[in-house]
């Protein structure tokens, strides 16, 4: 199958999720993406380098799973750039480069020497996007983040929760995910406008932005209706809001931590769910429309979750799912990954070889192009794995030289 | 207005969006990003124009306040698709457009003789991205959802709640399941374009919203499919296998922050005393000379020795670091905490609801708040601006979210529709036009 992205090559500094993510899925539709890490701390910037989980009781910096997960399909490459010869290697690939992304602090590749005036420098039609917490300009420019505190900060870890209760937030960075996401559409984005207009350009990503901006109904209940959603009663993310609907919610089955969801869409979803559920009280006129239901729904609920109560998780979701009431488990990991056909058959964990870890499972791709589809089929490189192959095929050093590269810190 | 003002990356794009409720969010990223976006609606109007807010809190299709942040500078055709007049506008306007993205279930369009094949037999380049629950094959294609199954049934639930599992997993709000397979659509679709160039053909894009959030849940996934370990979640942090200390903390304001990684390294330890010494808490803090001890150290401390009980001086000074930060967090209002500590080089987060972001001053000096302008109502309102400057080809947005059949006749006269033919369509029924 022809590869979407063969023809483009991305120099990459990214790391962690937030922008290894974003680069990941470009390898996985054919870019060659080469990581460039520091050879002097090992590429420990990325901290998930040589971190858990671990497909063994082996343990270095070319083992953790995190990383090998976030870095498919990459060339790994070391470079010093600390040395002059560092920076002269630097400009020589990012001439041969269409792309060049990172997401350091931002301020970080100026300081090196490699911000974008200087990568205009370099290559003009070069397209740099950087992937920051809190973007390249305003009083925030210097501040620190990481995903919980993207999602701190933009509204994203409030709006998830319960009443009375501090904020759940997210139990995981979905704003490393979801920034990522943002990045590669950036990227995307920019080499669509390169080839309408033969020009380059730096896009300047603000992580908290793009959280901010998944919260907009609420932003708008304010602007427009100077409703806040810091009030009694909110945030109350497992009912809902937009569009209303009720019941709606998660309920516990009869198994300790074990869970199930349902959403009546409409009367006819609740009227199915009533039959099933057969207690006399359901059958009071007030919960025949939604606002009584909404306005009932304190004790609606609680019939609701009596009876779930004392059902077997997979029954109880085979018993709504007849009736076609959107009705799901909280599954577990193992749930979803082993014991699901809708991701087995959609081939979502697919196994990469990894030259030092062997056959490992990763993430695969949510999405299946008819012509271009993604592979994944390479774990991620090791530390310094295809010096040889960037610097001998791409620059053209011979091995000698390469090896002179070693032997003075360069590489 | 017959052609869009051209402004961002992918302007000179022509995107027809046949959508419900899953992947309005595809078509807003391709319009702030300049895409021409045509949203084709029935003619009774989207459902999602009776969802909640309303302007002022009165039901109203041209007020939801749903429906302008997801419509954002798109244009709507309003066309019966059951009628062969409805289909007829409909595949002239997929014939001419780069790409269709819709949300319809699986087989749907097929059945009304608008399935790819159909559509790409008028428009090889036509790019279709189909965005379902499950997939378009499969065994649970045909299983209902909504944003709280898809984020339930697919893995992020698992891991968001409270650290007592006699409360519910929670479902991060703000439709996030919808928005994670809208972000995987226009990943798709954007590759998609590029391809075409290559190939010289558009393609069928078969985008899995269940799958996207299987794939979005970061060490849930992973670390089951590396080392066979489930991840238990726990308050306002990282689902872990084994559990972590809190990192929400209630401010003197009452408001709450985020305190981030704790401090590791000896400067961070000294900083730490030095904030204390400033603000005054000394006196309240007995174990400070810790914090100095900490200061005296190099580098990092090493937490697996700390854990392993053999550094127990490392372990009293981290201990003595997490304390003074919770002491400062409560001694301070959280704003005043949030900012003091960022320029101290600490990481660390207020949490901010919503509005709270739009009125801060880092937001409102990168003009992220956007005010839009509707002048049939005598006044603006401001949305959430675009999350990335393309200082390039800056997106422009100046378009407030459509009217139902707005763009009916434009759209229709673009196409060589004679006048009286427009009009003995709009009297039939086929179309609506306002």
């Amino acid at each position: 199958m022809t590869k979407a992205l063969s023809n483009l090559r991305i120099c990459d500094f990214t790391g962690q999720l937030a922008g290894a993510g974003a680069t990941r899925h470009l390898a996985a539709f054919g870019a060659e993406v080469i990581r460039i890490e520091d050879p002097v701390n090992e590429g420990r910037w990325d901290i998930l380098r040589g971190n858990a989980p671990f497909v063994d009781e082996r343990r270095g910096i070319d083992l953790g799973g995190a990383f090998n997960n976030h870095n498919v399909e990459k060339k790994a490459i070391t470079l010093n750039l600390r040395t002059e010869k560092g920076k002269q290697l630097l400009t020589e690939l990012i001439a041969k480069s269409d792309v060049v992304s990172e997401n350091f602090s931002a301020g970080v590749m100026d300081r090196l020497g490699f911000g974008y005036e200087d990568l205009t420098k370099i290559k003009e039609d070069i397209i740099y996007v950087s992937n920051s917490g809190f973007g390249a300009s305003g009083p925030y420019k210097p501040f620190k983040t990481w995903g919980p505190i993207v999602q701190a900060v933009s509204g994203l870890t409030f709006s998830s929760g319960l009443p009375d209760q501090q904020s759940a937030g997210w139990g995981y960075s979905f704003m490393n995910h979801t920034g990522g996401y943002y990045m590669c559409i950036a990227i995307l984005a920019a080499l669509i406008h390169r080839r309408h207009t033969g020009s380059g350009q730096w896009v300047d990503l603000a992580c908290t932005e793009a959280a901010a901006s998944l919260t907009g109904p609420a932003i708008l209940d304010w602007s427009a209706n100077g409703r806040p959603m810091r009030r009694n009663g909110q945030p109350d993310s497992n009912h809902n809001d937009w569009p209303r609907m009720a019941p709606h919610g998660i309920y516990a089955t009869h198994m300790p931590d074990t869970w199930i969801a349902l959403a009546c869409r409409n009367d006819e979803d609740w009227t199915k769910l009533r039959n099933l559920i057969d207690e006399p009280a359901l059958y009071d006129q007030q919960f025949d429309g939604l606002d009584g239901r909404i306005e009932k729904q304190t004790e609606l609920d609680k019939h609701v979750s009596r009876w779930i109560q004392h059902y077997d998780q997979q029954a109880l979701y085979q018993l709504m799912l007849d009736q076609g009431i959107p009705c799901a488990p909280v599954r577990t990991p193992q749930q979803r990954v082993d014991q699901d056909p809708n991701t087995e058959n959609w081939g979502l964990w697919p196994t990469v070889k990894h030259s030092q870890m062997g056959q490992v499972r990763v993430d695969g791709l949510p999405v299946h192009l008819s012509e271009t589809d993604w592979y994944l089929e390479n774990g991620a490189g090791c530390l310094g794995e295809h010096n040889e192959e960037i610097y001998g095929e791409i620059l053209g050093y011979n091995s000698q030289q390469i090896n002179s590269f070693k032997d003075q810190g360069v590489i | 207005m017959t052609s869009q003002i051209s402004s961002g990356p992918l302007s000179g794009l022509k995107v027809i969006e046949f959508t419900d409720e899953i992947a309005p969010w595809a078509g807003k990223l391709l319009a702030e990003m300049g895409a021409d976006v045509i949203r084709i609606e029935p003619i009774e109007g989207s459902k999602t124009r009776w969802y909640e807010p309303f302007l002022g809190d009165i039901p109203n299709p041209e007020q939801s306040l749903f429906f302008w942040h997801y419509n954002l500078r798109k244009r709507s055709v309003a066309l019966d698709i059951q009628s062969e007049e409805g289909k007829t506008l409909f595949k002239r306007l997929v014939a001419q457009a780069d790409i269709l993205v819709e949300d319809q279930p699986p087989g749907k369009m097929a059945d009304l003789g608008i399935g790819y094949a159909n559509l790409s037999s008028e428009n090889l380049s036509l790019i279709h991205a189909a965005v379902t629950p499950f997939g378009q094959s499969g065994p649970r294609a045909s299983e209902p959802a909504t944003d709280l199954t898809l984020l339930a049934g697919s893995g992020p639930a698992w891991s968001c709640g409270y650290d007592d599992h006699e409360l519910p997993p929670i479902r991060g709000g703000g439709g996030q399941g919808y928005h994670t397979a809208s972000h995987w659509a226009v990943i798709s679709i954007l590759t998609a374009v590029i391809a075409r160039d290559q190939i010289g053909r558009g393609q069928f894009i078969d985008v899995n919203a269940s799958a996207a959030s299987n794939v979005s849940t970061e060490g849930a996934s992973y670390t089951w499919l590396v080392a066979q370990e489930t991840v238990q979640r726990q308050t306002g942090r990282h689902a872990g296998v084994r559990p972590s200390s809190p990192t929400q903390v209630q401010a003197a304001d009452g408001r709450w922050i985020n305190s981030g990684v704790p401090a590791r390294q000896g400067k961070d330890f000294q900083n730490t005393y030095d904030w204390l010494e400033d603000e005054g808490l000394l006196d309240q803090f007995p174990e400070a000379p810790l914090l100095q001890i900490g200061g005296q150290r190099e580098g990092f401390l090493n937490l697996g020795a700390i854990s392993s009980g053999e550094d127990e001086e490392g372990a009293a000074i981290f201990a003595a670091g997490r304390a003074a930060m919770v002491l400062l967090i409560k001694s301070l209002p959280a704003y005043e905490y949030f900012t003091k500590a960022q320029e101290r080089g600490f990481q660390c987060g207020i949490i901010y609801s919503p509005e709270e972001v739009m009125q801060d001053p880092h937001f409102v000096d990168r003009g992220f708040p956007l005010d839009i302008e509707h002048p049939e109502l005598g006044r603006s309102f401001t949305y959430p601006g675009v999350p990335y400057k393309f200082l390039g080809s800056p997106c422009e947005i100046k378009m407030r979210p459509p009217f139902l059949g707005e763009h009916t006749r434009d759209v229709m006269i673009d196409l060589q529709y004679s006048t009286d033919e427009i009009q003995m369509w709009i009297d039939s029924g086929y179309v609506l036009s306002t």
